[in-house]
């Protein structure tokens, strides 16, 4: 802005690099005003208070909680909703690390970065529907209730935060220029993988059992034994429709980060991502129909709640199987982004069936849970500090590219 | 499997988290659907054809539990709004007593307390991660406040819904419900605060088996007084209270689709998943990741020999 001469006379200090961007702290400031920001600052204006309202005045003022309905949106949506989408870090993990599938090492980065934040901001959220959230590592280190799946979620949850960090710091110490770390942490990829594989593998489908005590209170058209599986292999295609969008939205946004970058690759990427996609939505599909034919629960299909699985299961889930489908064979990238958005809507369509929708279902309408505003609130701000962390990261550590300074990762 | 797992925790509990509060309860890990039923546990037997509605046992209810929101006992007595509308157990209430139109003789409404029904196998105590509730062998579940983060599972998981939270508590909210008054029952001669109070005996405080024969000679001695079932005999595995109807129990506001499968059974199939999963996924992986590795050694050795051959010519 001063003219090239200072520019090339200016030295930026650590912080300066490391933080600013280069920038000095004016300059920094003044590169923040933009619009996305103030939206994000009237969010966090609105939703910073909501939470301390929150931890000051307990549960009851605000939220509509009550003894018939102990959960609402901050497990129905932030943690199941949360942590099923962020089951990319996981499926990509899989497919570059165990599968050797190179095409897709690219995405590893930015899909493991948004399964870290998805996992660590469903914590978080969780924290406040906590009663006594200070206790949150009681499970862990107090009193151990092996009996509980809730257990089991709270571990595996803890432990793959732990799996995804590992998979994922290379990024920080390319930042911070820590070589050595480095090459212990890329070392560590590949069993951290493996043991991501089997957590995932247990604590996505726990969620789903977490309703298996509640046969009484589900309704029978979501109910089944079958629903551990259900809810892994939705998570599955949730992890890939999201890792559509977000390299989508990342090659866009962060588009001047990447210097070689190959709309042709991308493209190809996302063309085998939607086929997975797909096959795994047929899949999910015909589990769906084998749980109905198991609990022999067709004679529900006609009655309004029927419907409204109808709904579900044909418009959010077979419905998009068709259209990636159809993407796929002609080679429409663009079509399979869209219908990806779709996929998305259906899992979190599906996750607040089974936790709220279709939850308490034989009460009548008044003694039903419909979110309170602040709840609402809240789940907006948790999930903008979520993005704004992501953003963050992106700008600062080789996310997207390669570190020039650094080889490519081997293991 | 699932004693398996239960004894690698209790290694892994010894191995890696010495710091742990040494002095647990005996059996703290016991397996909650290992327990067929104490068989000298206690439970009441609740005739619901001789209850006045008098609302007494809920005052003595308040009263032994200190609980908020306490009146005098006449003010029970008196008030008959109370039944406008079917109640449920809340924080500061562990019983309630509803009324119901009686569809033999509508002159003489059905009067039904309700409390925690005390499961054999309870799904409050299977839900909890933190072990705070535990089935005594006096047949009381009982809830430890000191323990409890909170998460609520365990209301989801009671098909009576009988768990209440303390939603208006900021700092230290716990879960609220019947403990059978358990410090009672557990001495000699002690009676439940509600059975003890109850003055046309509605109550039968006694062994669960005694309280079962007599169920069973009461609905055999008086043909057309009962319905031939006594609710929470079968119930989800079994509870500690039991109930006598003169009409259907679903007319009286009984779940009676509930079944007879232990809520714990459930979730069995999926915990005893969980080892095999940690010792059949990391040797698949590595299988598929050692093919992986060969194919890629093999094809570069095929282009590395391609080059040697082309550079000899």
């Amino acid at each position: 802005m001063n003219g090239a001469t200072t520019a090339s006379e200016f030295r930026p200090s650590w912080v300066q690099e490391k933080l600013f961007l280069g920038m000095t702290w004016k300059d920094y400031l003044r590169s923040n005003y933009t619009p996305f920001n103030a939206v994000a600052a009237f969010i966090l204006a609105i939703g910073i208070p909501v939470i301390m309202y929150r931890l000051i005045y307990g549960l009851g003022p605000s939220t509509n909680l009550s003894d018939n309905n102990p959960w609402g949106i901050w497990i129905g949506f932030d943690m199941l909703c949360g942590v099923a989408l962020a089951a990319g870090g996981f499926v990509i993990g899989t497919a570059v690390h165990l599968f050797g599938m190179k095409d897709y090492n690219f995405l590893f980065r930015p899909a493991v970065l948004t399964g870290f934040l998805g996992y660590l901001f469903a914590i978080i959220a969780l924290t406040f529907d906590l009663g006594r959230y200070y206790r949150i590592p009681y499970p862990m280190v107090v009193s151990w209730g092996v009996n509980s799946v809730l257990f089991l979620v709270a571990w595996h949850v803890a432990l793959y935060l732990g799996c995804q960090f590992v998979e994922w710091c290379p990024a920080i110490w390319e930042w911070l220029n820590l070589k050595k770390l480095r090459r212990f942490f890329i070392k560590a990829t590949l069993g951290a993988t493996i043991f991501g594989v089997c957590l995932s593998m247990l604590h996505q489908s726990a969620l789903g059992s977490i309703f298996l005590l509640m046969p009484e209170k589900l309704h029978p058209l979501w109910y089944s034994e079958y629903i551990p599986l259900w809810f892994f292999m939705s998570a599955i295609v949730g992890g890939l429709a999201m890792t559509i969008i977000e390299s989508m939205a990342s090659h866009r946004i962060f588009a001047h980060q990447i210097k070689n970058h190959d709309p042709d690759l991308l493209d190809r990427v996302t063309l085998g991502l939607g086929k997975a996609t797909s096959v795994t939505l047929f899949a999910y599909f015909f589990m769906k129909i084998i749980g109905i034919a198991h609990g022999n629960s067709w004679a529900y299909l006609d009655t309004g709640y029927g419907y409204w699985y109808l709904v579900e299961i044909l418009g959010f889930v077979l419905l998009p199987a068709f259209a990636m489908m159809y993407a796929v064979q002609n080679g429409l990238a663009g079509m399979v982004r869209s219908w990806a958005i779709v996929v998305v809507l259906g899992i979190i369509l599906n996750r607040v069936n089974h936790s709220i929708i279709a939850f308490n279902w034989h009460l009548p309408w008044a003694d039903r849970y419909v979110p309170h505003w602040m709840e609402v609130v809240l789940t907006v701000t948790v999930v903008t500090i979520g993005i704004l962390t992501f953003r963050w990261i992106m700008n600062r550590m080789p996310i997207l590219y390669e570190h020039p300074d650094f080889e490519p990762e081997q293991h | 499997m699932d004693s398996n797992r239960r004894d690698f925790l209790k290694i892994l509990a010894g191995a890696g988290l010495g710091s742990l509060p040494t002095g647990w309860p005996g059996g703290a890990l016991a397996d909650v659907t290992s327990l067929p039923g104490y068989p000298n546990q206690y439970g009441v037997l609740v005739d619901t054809t001789v209850c006045i509605g008098c609302r007494r046992c809920e005052w003595a209810c308040k009263e032994a539990n200190k609980l908020p929101n306490q009146q005098s006992l006449k003010e029970y007595e008196k008030d008959q709004g109370a039944f406008r509308t079917i109640r449920r157990t809340h924080a500061d209430t562990f019983t309630v007593v509803n009324r119901f139109d009686n569809p033999r003789d509508s002159a003489k409404p059905i009067y039904v307390k309700k409390q925690c029904m005390h499961c054999y196998e309870p799904g409050c105590a299977s839900s909890c991660f933190v072990k705070a509730f535990t089935k005594r062998p006096e047949g009381a579940v009982t809830y430890d406040a000191s323990l409890c983060v909170g998460c609520r599972y365990c209301m989801a998981a009671c098909p009576f819904d009988i768990p209440a939270y303390q939603y208006d508590n900021a700092f230290t909210p716990e879960v609220t419900k019947c403990n059978f008054c358990f410090e009672k029952i557990r001495q000699q001669g002690g009676v439940p605060a509600c059975a003890a109070i109850c003055p046309v005996e509605t109550m039968t405080f006694g062994k669960r088996t005694d309280l079962i024969d007599l169920a069973h000679k009461k609905i055999r001695d008086n043909p057309g007084r009962y319905v031939n079932h006594v609710y929470g005999e079968g119930e989800v595995g079994g509870t500690s209270w039991l109930y006598l109807s003169g009409v259907p129990f679903n007319m009286i506001g009984f779940r009676t689709d509930l079944g007879t499968v232990p809520i714990p059974t459930y979730s069995k199939p999926f915990l005893s998943l969980v080892s095999p999963v940690f010792i059949v996924i990391p040797a698949l992986a590595m299988g598929v990741y050692s093919f992986k590795k060969r194919r890629d050694q093999l094809a570069e050795d095929e282009v590395r020999k391609a080059l040697e051959k082309k550079e000899k010519k």
